[in-house]
């Protein structure tokens, strides 16, 4: 492991860390309200300040980062599920199968995600409760991201398709199912981890932007995503608003450190 | 000279194929929305039994689903695109009076990203400080949310129209630098340069033609980019383009407009694509 990668790795640790150890403590709840310290300034107790609503922003920047890593991870799980299962049908049986999937990606991958996830995050209920409209952003980023993993799966699996292990495995008479989920998949699983490291920032960053115009989780729930909106009047701003913008910074600067090179970004 | 016709010929069909399927996929969008069936016309307390059944009757109609998607589809191809639920104005009308601001941002960006990246991937190209300084500054400028680089440009009272070019920039340095590197390492500009040929006749006679097609599918790629990233900046700065009014369509649940810009952004995106995609085969095949 070179040394921009340990530093990634150490430092994310110790964002985890942080920000999984801080819900042991009652004091530091990302909805508790201190009605006569409303718009405080950053001190002792409140070290990035309090909210217009009288919230800990230190504490809801903890809480945020904690849902904001895990749901991401979790979304990047699910895309690469989808990628491996999709690009593997299509490269290992190819036909139409492979050119429907191609041109599926090609559209997938040319249109602007945002507008994407603006239009199908439009169609949900507006009473979804904050926890539901969370999960469904990430289902979404999650059912959105899968086309640019797709692709090097597809690539990879098509490489692997007439090589001789698999057809001394077919010679065997082992079932084309079979060859594809228990020979060719796990000899992915270098391209797989790569992409699953190189999705997490993409959708960090793409939920952050969602959370921006008002369209991630709903509140009181923390994102990072969410915690940006209170840049949305840079008249009033404080120095302190941009504490998400430094987390986020960091953690994906140390994603792209950790990512192994050849991961493709989406 | 039939091939290439034909090639034209399955891409338009394909363009085609893919516009009818978005446009199937809105309508279901649509069909499928939350308060489809309700009708605040039946809210008025004035309206006697009869009309209430005429509006019903009208209503019953979309609920045959392949008649409604037939109609709706139909509509949108002759000009009508529906009127905004929340703005009470016709979508095509919207449409019109907004898209010449977001054209220009994204003009304005592409130009932009296309410059600072071609200029920075050419200096890397040539020193390792370069690279290391356009390394730098792409690494940091993906790092940060387009949202939050568009309020920072914003607070420093920097040129807002130059938001989306430095969005745009690090998603093009890396791929420009990566293939003007791959061309200068080729044997033929190797010689060329061992011979004395100026450095700008060796980029315009010699790297240029080499990377021209791979250029070309990126300027496809990088007008969908620029469409996305003109978004937050059109939301946060207040700036009437498309992008704005998909924000306000979304968070108003509007979905006629929120369906006719899909089918319009989609129709672009594959058109621009297409284009760049027939000139860079063309290229290809023109290349000895």
């Amino acid at each position: 492991m070179k040394s921009p990668r340990i530093v990634g790795a150490v430092f994310l640790a110790i964002l985890v860390a942080v920000s999984f150890g801080a819900g042991l403590f009652p004091k530091y709840s990302y909805s508790a309200q201190y009605r006569e310290f409303t718009d405080a300034a950053p001190s002792l107790r409140f070290p990035l300040g309090t909210d217009d609503l009288g919230r800990d922003r230190f504490a809801r920047l903890l809480y945020a980062t904690r849902v904001s890593l895990l749901f991401a991870a979790a979304a990047s799980l699910g895309a690469l599920l989808l990628a491996a299962l999709l690009g593997g049908i299509a490269g290992y049986w190819g036909g139409w199968c492979d050119r429907l999937l191609k041109r599926g990606i090609d559209l997938m991958l040319s249109l602007p995600w945002l507008f994407l996830l603006l239009a199908a995050r439009a169609v949900l209920p507006l009473n979804a409760s904050p926890v539901t409209s969370l999960i469904v952003t990430y289902a979404l980023l999650a059912l959105l991201g899968w086309a640019s993993p797709a692709r090097v799966v597809r690539a990879g699996v098509r490489s692997f398709r007439d090589s001789e292990f698999v057809l001394q495995a077919r010679a065997e008479g082992l079932s084309e199912i079979r060859i594809l989920i228990r020979h060719v998949l796990p000899n992915l699983r270098p391209i797989l981890l790569a992409q699953f490291w190189t999705s997490i920032p993409v959708f960090i960053l793409t939920e952050a932007n969602l959370g921006f115009l008002g369209l991630s989780a709903g509140e009181p729930f923390p994102t990072w995503g969410s915690l940006l909106r209170d840049l949305q009047s840079p008249l009033f701003l404080h120095a302190e608003a941009f504490a998400p913008v430094i987390a986020i910074a960091l953690s994906v600067c140390c994603f792209r450190l950790l990512s192994p090179r050849g991961g493709v970004q989406a | 000279m039939i091939r290439p016709l034909i090639r034209i010929a399955r891409q338009l069909a394909a363009l085609a194929v893919t516009v009818i399927l978005g446009g199937v996929l809105t309508a279901a969008l649509v069909r499928n929305s939350p308060g489809f069936d309700s009708d605040e016309r039946l809210m008025d307390v004035r309206l006697d039994a009869q009309s209430r059944a005429a509006i019903l009757a009208e209503r019953a109609a979309d609920h045959d689903v392949l008649r409604f998607y037939t109609r709706y589809v139909n509509a949108m191809f002759h000009g009508d695109w529906g009127v905004s639920s929340s703005l009470n104005t016709p979508v095509r009308e919207l449409i019109r009076s907004r898209l010449p601001v977001t054209a220009e941002i994204m003009a304005i960006g592409l130009a932009g990203g296309w410059i600072l990246a071609f200029a920075f991937a050419l200096a890397a190209v040539r020193g390792s400080w370069w690279s290391r300084l356009g390394g730098t500054l792409s690494v940091v400028l993906l790092s940060v949310p387009s949202a939050a680089l568009a309020v920072l440009i914003f607070t420093a009272r920097g040129p807002i129209r130059a938001i989306v070019a430095l969005i745009l920039f690090p998603r093009l340095f890396d791929y420009l630098r990566n293939l003007l590197a791959d061309a200068y390492a080729r044997p033929h500009i190797l010689t060329a340069q061992a011979k004395g040929l100026g450095p700008m006749r060796i980029l315009l006679c010699h790297v240029m033609p080499v990377c021209a097609p791979q250029f070309l599918a990126l300027a496809g790629i990088s007008a969908s980019m620029a469409f996305g990233a003109a978004i937050p900046v059109e939301t946060l700065c207040d700036l009437p383009g498309i992008g704005q009014l998909a924000w306000k369509s979304a968070l108003a649940r509007d979905l006629p407009v929120l369906v006719s810009l899909t089918m319009l952004i989609t129709l672009l995106t594959q058109a621009c694509n297409a284009v760049s995609d027939w000139t860079s085969s063309g290229l290809k095949g023109a290349r000895p």
